[in-house]
């Protein structure tokens, strides 16, 4: 079987599928970021198939951006984790729940 | 690809917003972390300078850096007024700071980072371009909602903050690649261009534009991704609030007409209707939600999603007048709620209420404080749209825009809401002026607050009375 673009998309989609379901139903705030970085490569993949199949290499371009910036926002997310660990002794959403409307 | 020196003069306001940041870090490494105010006054005399630097642009149009950034009114208006949100609370934080105890230097290389960001996204010409911009003033926004890391209310709001923040990012970033799949480009102009040959929508399209839609709808806080907000503005240090309620709202807002209301227009039939719905449970949900608030902070919270709802109207009506409408109402929104957070600041300053933001503590102050007395009253008249504040014009603007593009229902229900909305916040004038004081009213009056009260409701009045220029501007440059 020849492997197409749609294939590619249609795994980054499955990714980002699992990255949402990930973010909505865990409770370890770990777990979570991890499904957040899930679902940045997932795109990452996308753009990288495009980039690839339709020859246009602002894609790839594309994804260094976003490596980039994924990176740098989970060095925040980790750090203030770090914080939330120190004050509650855990790292379960669970521990979130001071503010409430 | 060339550049030239046209580019780089364009950009300059933003340049020297890097500038300031590195220079105020080296400052602060220099103090050794004991005293911050070299670093704040670094901060302030870059944003004035890159202020100026922004003006001085006014009424070239065109693009830069080969299309990849927009000069135009929008740029240089909102590049202009992020500068201004930016050094006021720039001056009026370290009052708060230290009366939180929250001694930290990277507060003020974060905020011109944040600002930095908020200037990359309005002038972005590209949705590449516009990611950037938005991560840089999220990244900065999530440290600062963090900042008082010994309260556990900040660091909740920041990991909240964080994990909603970088999840819609996620959803935002997944449309761009699909928009990229379908149009083969990320530039604004030739979406635009994609969509005006063909209008009609495949699958992929429609979900591109839901994805950003969904993205979008988390940056500004609207219904039914509204519910982060709250939490959020009342966990984080208040200038922070202040901040992050005015500045990053009204960057979102101008990307949402750059795409929405100018590269997406061509298929605007498809999502108007919904976003109708958007805009209308927005304003309701705000409204009524701020009425039973006992909190001051919670309260302008809600106020700030309600607006977000009349906002929208302006994108709904979609043309170039309405476009203008709405940036004018964004400015009159940004120096209103940012002069209501910096008066609610100071109040809950006064001896024995600190850090509750309840209304008692309002009560009395008027008579005793006249000026602050006077510009909240200015600021709750604005924001409940009453002449002859900026409040009321931008309301005018944006609603006579829907009415004349046949959005009648909207319009009403933005009147509607108005009026539900001027019950909490008179609440506030009647506390101030018709309550008897309790106990002691002395209040600290630090100059920076003084000035920023004076500014905001002299600028408020200023362009309420004479919109001209700003509504000129904006129409010269709405894209």
């Amino acid at each position: 079987m020849q492997i197409e673009l749609a294939h590619y998309l249609l795994l980054s989609a499955v990714l980002f599928g699992i990255g949402v379901m990930g973010v909505l139903t865990r409770k370890n705030l770990i777990v979570i970021m991890m499904s957040i970085e899930l679902m940045l490569n997932a795109v990452n993949l996308t753009f990288i198939a495009l980039a690839r199949y339709s020859a246009n290499i602002e894609g790839q371009v594309i994804v260094f951006f976003v490596l980039c910036i994924a990176a740098a926002e989970i060095a925040v997310g980790l750090a203030i984790l770090i914080a939330i660990w120190r004050h509650r002794g855990m790292m379960s959403i669970d521990s979130l729940k001071q503010l409430k409307w | 690809m060339s550049y030239s020196l046209t580019d780089i003069f364009g950009v300059l306001p933003e340049l020297i917003l890097v500038v300031t940041a590195i220079t105020a870090i080296l400052v602060d490494v220099a103090s050794k972390g004991k005293d911050s105010s070299a670093t704040m006054l670094v901060t302030a005399v870059g944003f004035i300078v890159s202020g100026i630097a922004a003006i001085s642009g006014v009424g070239t149009i065109g693009v830069l850096m080969n299309g990849a950034v927009f000069q135009d009114g929008f740029t240089t208006a909102f590049r202009a007024i992020f500068c201004l949100i930016g050094f006021l609370t720039a001056i009026f934080s370290p009052a708060y700071l230290h009366f939180r105890n929250i001694r930290l230097g990277e507060y003020y290389p974060l905020l011109t980072m944040s600002v930095l960001g908020m200037m990359v996204m309005v002038g972005a010409a590209n949705l590449l371009l516009f990611f950037i911009g938005l991560e840089t003033m999220s990244i900065s926004l999530y440290i600062l909602v963090s900042l008082n890391r010994t309260n556990s209310k900040s660091i909740e709001a920041g990991m909240k903050y964080l994990v909603m923040g970088a999840f819609s990012s996620a959803f935002m970033l997944y449309g761009i690649a699909l928009m990229f799949a379908v149009v083969g480009s990320i530039n604004y102009n030739d979406i635009t261009n994609y969509f005006l040959a063909d209008p009609t929508l495949g699958p992929l399209t429609i979900a591109a534009v839901a994805l950003l839609l969904t993205g979008f709808s988390f940056k500004i806080a609207v219904v039914p991704f509204q519910f982060w907000s709250v939490d959020v503005y009342e966990g984080a240090p208040a200038t922070v609030t202040a901040f992050m309620s005015t500045g990053p709202k009204a960057a979102a807002f101008v990307v949402f007409i750059r795409v929405f209301g100018i590269a997406l227009h061509p298929v605007a039939s498809h999502w108007t209707l919904l976003l109708s719905w958007i805009a209308i449970l927005t304003m309701v949900f705000g409204n009524v939600a701020a009425l039973r608030q006992t909190n001051i902070k919670r309260m302008l919270a809600y106020s700030s999603i309600a607006h977000a709802g009349y906002l929208l109207v302006g994108i709904v009506a979609g043309n170039h007048a309405a476009f203008a409408a709405t940036g004018y109402y964004l400015a009159a929104y940004a120096l209103m709620n940012l002069g209501a957070f910096a008066a609610v600041i100071i109040v809950n300053q006064r001896h024995g209420t600190d850090g509750s933001y309840r209304f008692d503590a309002l009560k009395g102050l008027g008579f005793a404080h006249p000026l602050l007395g006077i510009s909240l009253t200015i600021f709750m008249l604005s924001l409940i749209g009453l002449p002859p504040t900026a409040g009321f014009l931008g309301k005018l603007y944006v609603f006579s825009a829907a009415i004349e593009t046949g959005h009648i229902v909207l319009a009403v229900a933005g009147l509607l809401n108005s009026i539900i909305a001027t019950y909490y916040y008179l609440r506030v004038i009647v506390l101030m002026y018709m309550a008897k004081p309790e106990g002691d009213t002395t209040i600290p009056r630090p100059l920076p607050y003084a000035i920023t009260l004076i500014v905001l409701s002299v600028l408020i009045l200023l362009i309420g009375v004479f919109p001209e220029p700003v509504i000129s501007l904006m129409i010269a440059v709405a894209p």
